[in-house]
C-alpha cells in the first residue's frame, strides 16, 4: 500500500533546504567568479576579435575594390585623354591644312590680281605711251607734211606713207 | 541500417539492459520475504541480559514474518510478501540517509541531527548497522534508521546507549480523526513508537514539525556535492583553457561547454532581460548547470547516481525562491507601478481585480517554477521505476521465471524509451527553469520606455 506519508519528495525538509541553500550559494558564487566570468569574457573577447577581423577584411576588400575602381577610372581617363589628344591633333592638322590651303588660295588670288593689275597698268601705260607716241607721230608727220606741202601732191602722199611706215608700234 | 548505427543501437540496448538488471538486482531481495527475518547477530560486547531479551524478540519477530497482526504495535514493515510497485517507486525517489549500493552494501553518510531536548548528534549511518531495506540493526543516541531514513525513539529512556532493534512495524492511527502512519521499533520485545524528522508540510502530507531535525548529508546532499564538484572541475577547466587559448581557436571541452554559455546568453538572457543581462548571467548559468547536472546524475541508475534531487521539492523550492528573490529585488519602479497600480485602468478594477491578481502572480510565478521541475523529474523517475517493476509484477516476485522473462522483455524497451525521453527532459527542464527565471527577471528590470502606450 502506498502511504502518502512516505512520499518524502513532496515534504520540504529543513536539512535539505539548508544544504541546498548553502551548496547552491557557494556554487553560484564560485562558478560565477571562477568559471562563468572568465568563460564569458573569453567568449566576448573572441567574438570581438572575430568581428574585428571580419570588419578589417571587409574594409580591406572595400579599399581594394575602391583602388581597383580608381585604377579603372584612371585608365579610362587616360584612354579618353588619348582619344581627345588624337582628335585634337587631327583637328589641328586639319586646321593647318585648311589654313595653308586658304593662304595659298589667297596668295594665288592676290598674285593673280596683282598680275592682272600689272597687266592692266602696263596696258594702260602702253596705251598712254601709244597715245603719246601716236600724237607725237601725228605731230611729226603733220610737221613734215606741212614742210613738204609745197612740193607736189604725189610726193606729199608718198611722204606721208613713209612717215606712216616709220611709225613702229613699239 | 549501417554497421555504425547497429553497433550504437546494440550498445544502447545492452546499457539499458544492464541498467534494468541493476534495478532488478536492487529489488531482488524485496520478494524474499522471510529470509531476512533471521535474528540479527548481536555485536560483540552485548550484555547478557540483552541476549536473553533478544531470544524473546526473535519469537515475536518470527510471527511478523508470517504477516501476523501484532496488536498495538502493527505490522512488521518487512511482512509484506507481495511486491508493491508504488512503494518501490516511492522508496527509490525519496531522499535517504544512507545510499544503498547493492545487496546489503550501503554507503554510510554523515548524520547531523538536532533535537531540542538532546542537542546535536553527529556520526555516520554506519552506527545504525543498516541492513535490509536500509533498516538499522542498532539504535544510536535514541535514533534509528528505518527505510534508510533516520527516525527517533520517542521514549527518552533509550537515548543513553545503543540497543539492538529486532524489527520495525507500522500501523495506521486514526485516533486524531486523521489517518496517520506510526512507525515503531521492537527493542527487547518492547514496542517503541518512533517519530519522523521535521518536515514543513504543515501536516498535510502526514509530516509536520516534530522534536528533531535532520541536517545530515543525505543521499541528495551527497549527490549535490558530487555534482557541484564535478561541474566545478569541468567548468573551471573550460575557463582555464578559454583563458589560455585567448586569441586562438577553442578546443576540447571548450567546444562542448561554450555553446551552452552562448545559448543561455543569446537565446535566454539577452532577449528576456535586455541590456542588463550580464549581471544575471552568473545566476542563470549556475542554475542551468546545477539543474542539468543533477538531472543527468539522477538518470544513472546505480551508485553514485540515481538520487532524485531535482525531483525533491526542497531543492526546487530553494532554486525557485532564489529566482523570486533576485527578480523581486532587482525590480524597478516601472515594475512596481505596473504591478500595484497599473496605469490606464479604472481604479475600481485595479482594487478589485488587477492588483490582487498581480500580487498573487508575484508568488505564483516562482511556485510554478518549483512545481514544474519537481513534477517533471519525479514523474520521469516513477515511470522508469514502474517499467522496471514489471519484471517483479509479471514474475510474481520471483515465483514465475517465465513471467520474469516476459517482464524483462517488456521492461527493457520501455525503460530504454523512457530513459531517452528523460535525457531530453533533463536538458529541457534545466533550460525551461533558466528561461523562465530570465523572463521573470526581465519583467522586473524592464524599463518603462513604452509606458505611454498604456495612457
Amino acid at each position: 500500500m502506498l502511504f502518502l506519508a512516505d512520499f518524502n519528495v513532496l515534504k520540504p525538509e529543513p536539512g535539505l533546504l539548508v544544504w541546498t541553500t548553502i551548496i547552491f550559494l557557494i556554487f553560484w558564487f564560485i562558478m560565477s567568479r571562477f568559471a562563468f566570468k572568465p568563460i564569458g569574457n573569453a567568449l566576448k573577447q573572441r567574438e570581438q576579435d572575430i568581428q574585428d577581423a571580419l570588419d578589417m577584411a571587409k574594409k580591406a576588400r572595400e579599399e581594394m575594390s575602391h583602388l581597383q575602381a580608381q585604377n579603372e577610372k584612371l585608365l579610362a581617363e587616360a584612354r579618353e585623354e588619348r582619344a581627345q589628344m588624337l582628335k585634337e591633333a587631327k583637328d589641328v592638322a586639319e586646321q593647318i591644312k585648311a589654313d595653308a590651303k586658304g593662304r595659298a588660295d589667297a596668295e594665288y588670288k592676290r598674285k593673280l590680281e596683282s598680275a592682272l593689275h600689272d597687266i592692266e597698268n602696263q596696258k594702260m601705260a602702253a596705251l598712254v605711251e601709244l597715245k603719246n607716241k601716236s600724237g607725237q607721230f601725228a605731230i611729226e608727220i603733220a610737221e613734215k607734211i606741212l614742210q613738204r606741202e609745197l612740193s607736189n601732191k604725189a610726193d606729199q602722199e608718198s611722204y606721208a606713207k613713209t612717215l606712216a611706215d616709220q611709225i613702229k608700234l613699239n | 541500417m549501417n554497421r555504425t548505427d547497429f553497433r550504437r543501437y546494440s550498445l544502447a540496448l545492452i546499457f539499458s539492459g544492464l541498467c534494468t538488471f541493476a534495478f532488478a538486482q536492487h529489488e531482488g531481495h524485496n520478494h524474499g520475504a522471510g529470509e531476512h527475518h533471521q535474528p540479527a547477530t548481536p555485536p560483540t560486547g552485548q550484555q547478557t541480559t540483552q541476549e536473553t531479551h533478544q531470544e524473546h524478540a526473535n519469537d515475536a519477530n518470527a510471527s511478523h514474518g508470517e504477516g501476523q497482526h501484532d496488536g498495538a504495535c502493527g505490522h512488521s514493515i518487512n511482512a509484506e510478501t507481495e511486491f508493491n510497485a508504488g512503494d518501490n517507486a516511492v522508496h527509490h525517489i525519496s531522499d535517504a540517509n544512507a545510499i544503498h549500493v547493492i545487496g546489503d552494501f550501503y554507503v554510510n553518510l554523515p548524520i547531523i541531527l538536532y533535537a531540542k531536548d538532546q542537542g546535536w548528534t553527529f556520526g555516520t549511518t554506519g552506527a545504525f548497522h543498516p541492513h535490509h531495506h536500509g533498516n538499522g540493526e542498532q539504535t544510536y543516541n535514541g535514533y534509528v534508521l528505518v527505510h534508510g531514513s533516520v527516525m527517533r525513539i520517542l521514549d527518552p529512556a533509550f537515548r543513553s546507549q545503543s540497543y539492538q532493534v529486532t524489527d520495525y512495524t507500522h500501523r495506521i492511527d486514526s485516533s486524531s480523526g486523521k489517518a496517520k502512519t506510526i512507525y515503531a521499533a521492537l527493542i527487547d520485545g518492547k514496542c517503541l513508537d518512533l517519530e519522523a524528522k521535521t518536515t514543513y508540510d504543515a501536516g498535510i502530507l502526514g509530516g509536520g514539525v516534530t522534536n528533531f531535525m535532520d541536517f545530515s548529508i543525505t543521499r541528495n546532499v551527497f549527490t549535490m556535492l558530487l555534482t557541484v564538484f564535478v561541474l566545478f572541475f569541468l567548468l573551471r577547466g573550460v575557463a582555464r583553457s578559454a583563458q589560455r587559448n585567448r586569441g586562438k581557436a577553442p578546443k576540447g571541452l571548450q567546444n562542448f561547454f561554450e555553446p551552452f554559455y552562448t545559448f543561455i546568453r543569446d537565446e535566454v538572457a539577452k532577449p528576456n532581460i535586455g541590456p542588463k543581462y550580464e549581471k544575471y548571467m552568473g545566476y542563470l548559468m549556475s542554475a542551468f548547470f546545477f539543474i542539468l547536472g543533477l538531472n543527468l546524475i539522477g538518470q544513472i541508475p546505480f551508485f553514485p547516481g540515481g538520487a532524485n534531487v531535482t525531483g525533491n521539492i526542497s531543492i526546487t523550492f530553494i532554486l525557485a525562491f532564489l529566482t523570486f528573490l533576485i527578480s523581486t529585488f532587482s525590480a524597478n519602479k516601472h515594475f512596481w507601478a505596473h504591478t500595484l497600480w497599473m496605469p490606464g485602468v479604472p481604479a475600481i478594477l485595479k482594487i478589485l481585480i488587477l492588483t490582487p491578481v498581480e500580487i498573487l502572480g508575484l508568488f505564483l510565478k516562482p511556485f510554478t517554477l518549483l512545481l514544474r521541475l519537481f513534477a517533471n523529474i519525479t514523474a520521469g523517475h516513477i515511470v522508469i521505476l514502474s517499467f522496471v517493476s514489471l519484471i517483479f509484477i509479471l514474475g510474481k516476485s520471483g515465483e514465475s521465471t517465465g513471467g520474469s522473462a516476459a517482464g524483462i522483455a517488456a521492461s527493457i524497451p520501455l525503460s530504454l524509451f523512457m530513459m531517452t525521453l528523460e535525457l531530453l527532459v533533463a536538458f529541457l527542464q534545466a533550460f525551461i527553469f533558466t528561461m523562465l527565471s530570465a523572463s521573470y527577471i526581465g519583467v522586473a528590470v524592464e524599463e518603462g520606455h513604452h509606458a505611454e502606450e498604456h495612457h
